[in-house]
């Protein structure tokens, strides 16, 4: 009996249930299997992706510091995941577009996004801050998944333009049990788009662990059955995540079509402030994480090399306190808000009813501003 | 492909030939894509086969699958993918196939597209076409027949149209794919097949604005999509009864042109919506809510509302019962009690 199907053992292999890893906890670089082939990204690179995290790290506390003091409504941090979200974002060009979730204000940061303007959602301001074409990034999106499928269809219109573009998009562990992911893993691999997937898996979606998530061995293993490649990473170990990125992105440029990353990391702080994590997680699991920190792991290494010295270091920290005074300032300030403003972005054709409705909330506005001289 | 932003009139007018709406659609949807390549049409079935209702056929054979192709089947990818096209300067035209597929992408269209624009401070717009088939009378199964314009209508960021005639189908939808906002364009599969004499290319009136289809002076009839022709029908049996009625065709039911229909009612004294969606929290209650409130002093009866029952959409044995007729159009106007002494 003959099933008559093309079998291609190599295209159907599942990703390593072990993280594929260039850095070991102890900052050593590891040979053999474990590598998946890939090789340790250049002095230089590790360096600028140490500079990135140490930078954003000092973002992130000066922002729950910020939200704890009242000046910011929410903020889902990213302490623990710099080196996913760092390692990803370092292997995609300015010209190359990036689809954002909440979670990925360090990776905004590193597109050279103002702290201010990444923030002002999160501090109850218009909802994306910044310019999404200047930065050829996406608005930060809260419906799950959702902003896959933007990042696919992007990427096919390029790939019609014959614009050597590529669109990067994260998602987190729970979204990928989401529709929209399925359709985005799925379309991207039938139109064989240069889109490349990171599912930061940080374990936890709010409180629901992975285990309730997902019965694969891996999240990368879903790639295999859209038909793309798939590969499980150490989410800690920013020289992994940016050389499996950066191969993904170079491969998608080339016309080899999507790539599915999981990087498997873990999120410290809780899902936002609002959150209580102690009711779900057990303190020695966070322990365990924290000694697994991207930040130490990547120093060692750069020590252990001569590559960093206390020079860098100093220089370096000088940069993370100079940007977290900048963010200090920049969600201190009042922001200056025009309530008219609020009917001006509905439409790009003017409506009748809202301009109505604007007039009213102007002859509103006036009256209040008379009362109170 | 290069981006071109021309729009020429899309050449000489040819004589006027019988045409149905879905050949008219089809027209449309040629035209655009003809004169600007950021135009792109995808969906299930539009390719090969030219659409379920045909509104797509022979597009690919002149435009090749680079500009028109066939989708993966489903709705919410369809959608979203259009919104990331859109973003990168493209004009996508998409279909949901019909009213009820269009479900599994109301998040895409309700938190993106709706949203885009605001939420980036209108830095980003997007001109995409949602093209859904709509409402029954078609003997259709489950899930083919519903009316979804509550929906779409009540949704602040989209803009809500429905054709009822072959001219008005092929001059709104090129108006729509031109639009720099996002449309949602609903086509009245009942009204499909309906022919009128064209000679195209036609432009009826903007597409946000009602018209006045008939003239009339005692009651204003107001309907969209496939209650223009029963509000038509119900005018002229009316006639026997000794009532001049004044038929609207909304065309937009967002924006929604509240001048034309108060002046209409202003005239008439009474007026009248007819739907096939259900009646609670339908379309028509923001029709009568719209009139009463502009002119409740012009009124001399309660604005009345014709539409399906409060019921899932019945199976096509059935449906009869369900959709608002000319008769019962007339008993509506009938319990104004008339003295027409």
């Amino acid at each position: 009996m003959s099933l008559n199907v093309e079998h291609d053992a190599a295209r159907r292999a599942l990703p390593s249930e072990k993280p594929l890893r260039l850095l070991d906890n102890a900052g050593h670089a590891v040979t053999g299997a474990a590598t998946g082939g890939f090789s340790l990204p250049g002095t230089e690179t590790l360096l600028d992706l140490y500079r990135k995290m140490v930078v954003a790290r000092r973002f992130d506390v000066q922002v729950t510091a910020l939200t704890k003091q009242g000046r910011l409504a929410t903020y889902p941090s990213a302490y623990g995941q710099e080196a996913c979200e760092i390692g990803a974002v370092s292997a995609i060009t300015a010209d190359d577009w990036l689809f954002p979730t909440y979670r990925e204000s360090v990776a905004l940061l590193t597109r050279g996004i103002d702290p201010g303007d990444i923030l002002k959602s999160f501090r109850g301001d218009w909802h994306s801050g910044y310019d999404q074409r200047a930065h050829r990034t996406s608005t930060q999106t809260t419906p799950l998944a959702t902003q896959a499928l933007h990042a696919v269809g992007l990427a096919h219109a390029a790939r019609l333009r014959h614009d050597p573009i590529v669109a990067l998009t994260f998602m987190g562990d729970g979204a990928t049990s989401e529709g929209d992911a399925h359709e985005a893993f799925n379309f991207a691999a039938v139109w064989q788009t240069p889109t490349v997937f990171i599912v930061q898996n940080n374990q936890f979606a709010i409180s629901v662990p992975l285990s309730r998530q997902t019965h694969a061995a891996t999240l990368a293993d879903k790639a295999v059955g859209y038909g793309m490649p798939g590969f499980h990473v150490d989410g800690n170990d920013v020289a992994a995540v940016y050389a499996v990125t950066r191969a993904a992105v170079d491969r998608a440029r080339a016309g080899g079509g999507p790539t599915l990353i999981e990087g498997l990391t873990y999120r410290i702080e809780a899902h936002t402030n609002s959150d209580d994590p102690t009711r779900y997680r057990h303190a020695r699991d966070v322990e365990h994480w924290k000694r697994r920190d991207p930040i130490e792991r990547l120093e060692k290494y750069l020590v252990s090399e001569g590559a960093l010295t206390e020079a860098t270091r100093s220089e370096i920290t000088d940069a993370a306190e100079a940007l977290a005074t900048h963010t200090r300032e920049v969600i201190t300030a009042e922001a200056e808000l025009d309530p008219l403003e609020l009917f001006d972005h509905v439409y790009a054709n003017p409506r009748a009813a809202l301009l109505e409705q604007r007039a009213r909330l102007e002859a509103e506005l006036a009256e209040a501003a008379a009362e109170s001289r | 492909m290069t981006a071109t932003k021309t729009r020429s009139g899309g050449g000489a007018a040819s004589a006027p030939t019988q045409l149905t709406m879905a050949g008219a659609l089809n027209a449309a949807l040629r035209d655009a894509m003809a004169e600007d390549d950021r135009v792109v049409v995808y969906g299930e079935d539009v390719g090969p086969l030219g659409g379920v209702f045909r509104v797509t056929d022979g597009l690919q054979q002149q435009f090749g699958d680079e500009r028109i192709w066939d989708s993966p089947l489903a709705e919410s990818g369809i959608v979203g993918t259009a919104i990331g096209m859109a973003i990168y300067g493209m004009r996508p035209v998409v279909e949901m196939q019909f009213d009820a597929f269009s479900y599994p992408a109301f998040e895409q269209i309700v938190s993106h597209v709706a949203k885009m624009r605001n939420r980036t401070k209108g830095r980003v717009s997007l001109p995409l076409v949602v093209r859904i088939p709509c409402a029954g009378a078609i003997g259709g199964v489950e899930h083919h027949s519903d009316s979804s314009e509550s929906y779409w209508a009540s949704t602040p960021g989209l803009t809500v149209v429905m054709p009822s005639n072959p001219a008005d189908a092929y001059s709104m939808l090129r108006e729509a794919i031109a639009s720099d906002d996002p449309v949602i364009f609903m086509e009245p599969k009942s009204r499909y097949w309906a022919k009128a004499p064209l000679a195209l290319p036609v432009t009826t009136a903007p597409m946000d604005r009602a018209l006045v289809v008939r003239e009339g002076s005692d009651v204003t009839l107001i309907g969209y999509g496939p209650t223009v022709r029963t509000a038509l029908e119900a005018a002229d049996a009316a006639v026997d009864e000794g009532l001049s009625v004044e038929v609207i065709d909304l065309r937009s039911l967002s924006p929604f042109d509240d001048e034309t229909v108060s002046a209409s009612v202003r005239k008439t004294s009474r007026a009248a919506v007819i739907h096939e969606a259900a009646q609670f929290g339908g379309f028509g209650a923001e029709v009568a809510a719209r009139v009463t409130e502009r002119n409740f002093y012009h009124l001399a009866a309660p604005v009345l509302r014709i539409t399906g029952f409060d019921i899932p959409y019945p199976s096509p044995k059935l449906e009869e019962y369900h959709l608002p007729t000319a008769d019962r159009v007339l008993a509506a106007l009938a319990s104004w009690e008339w003295d027409l002494s």
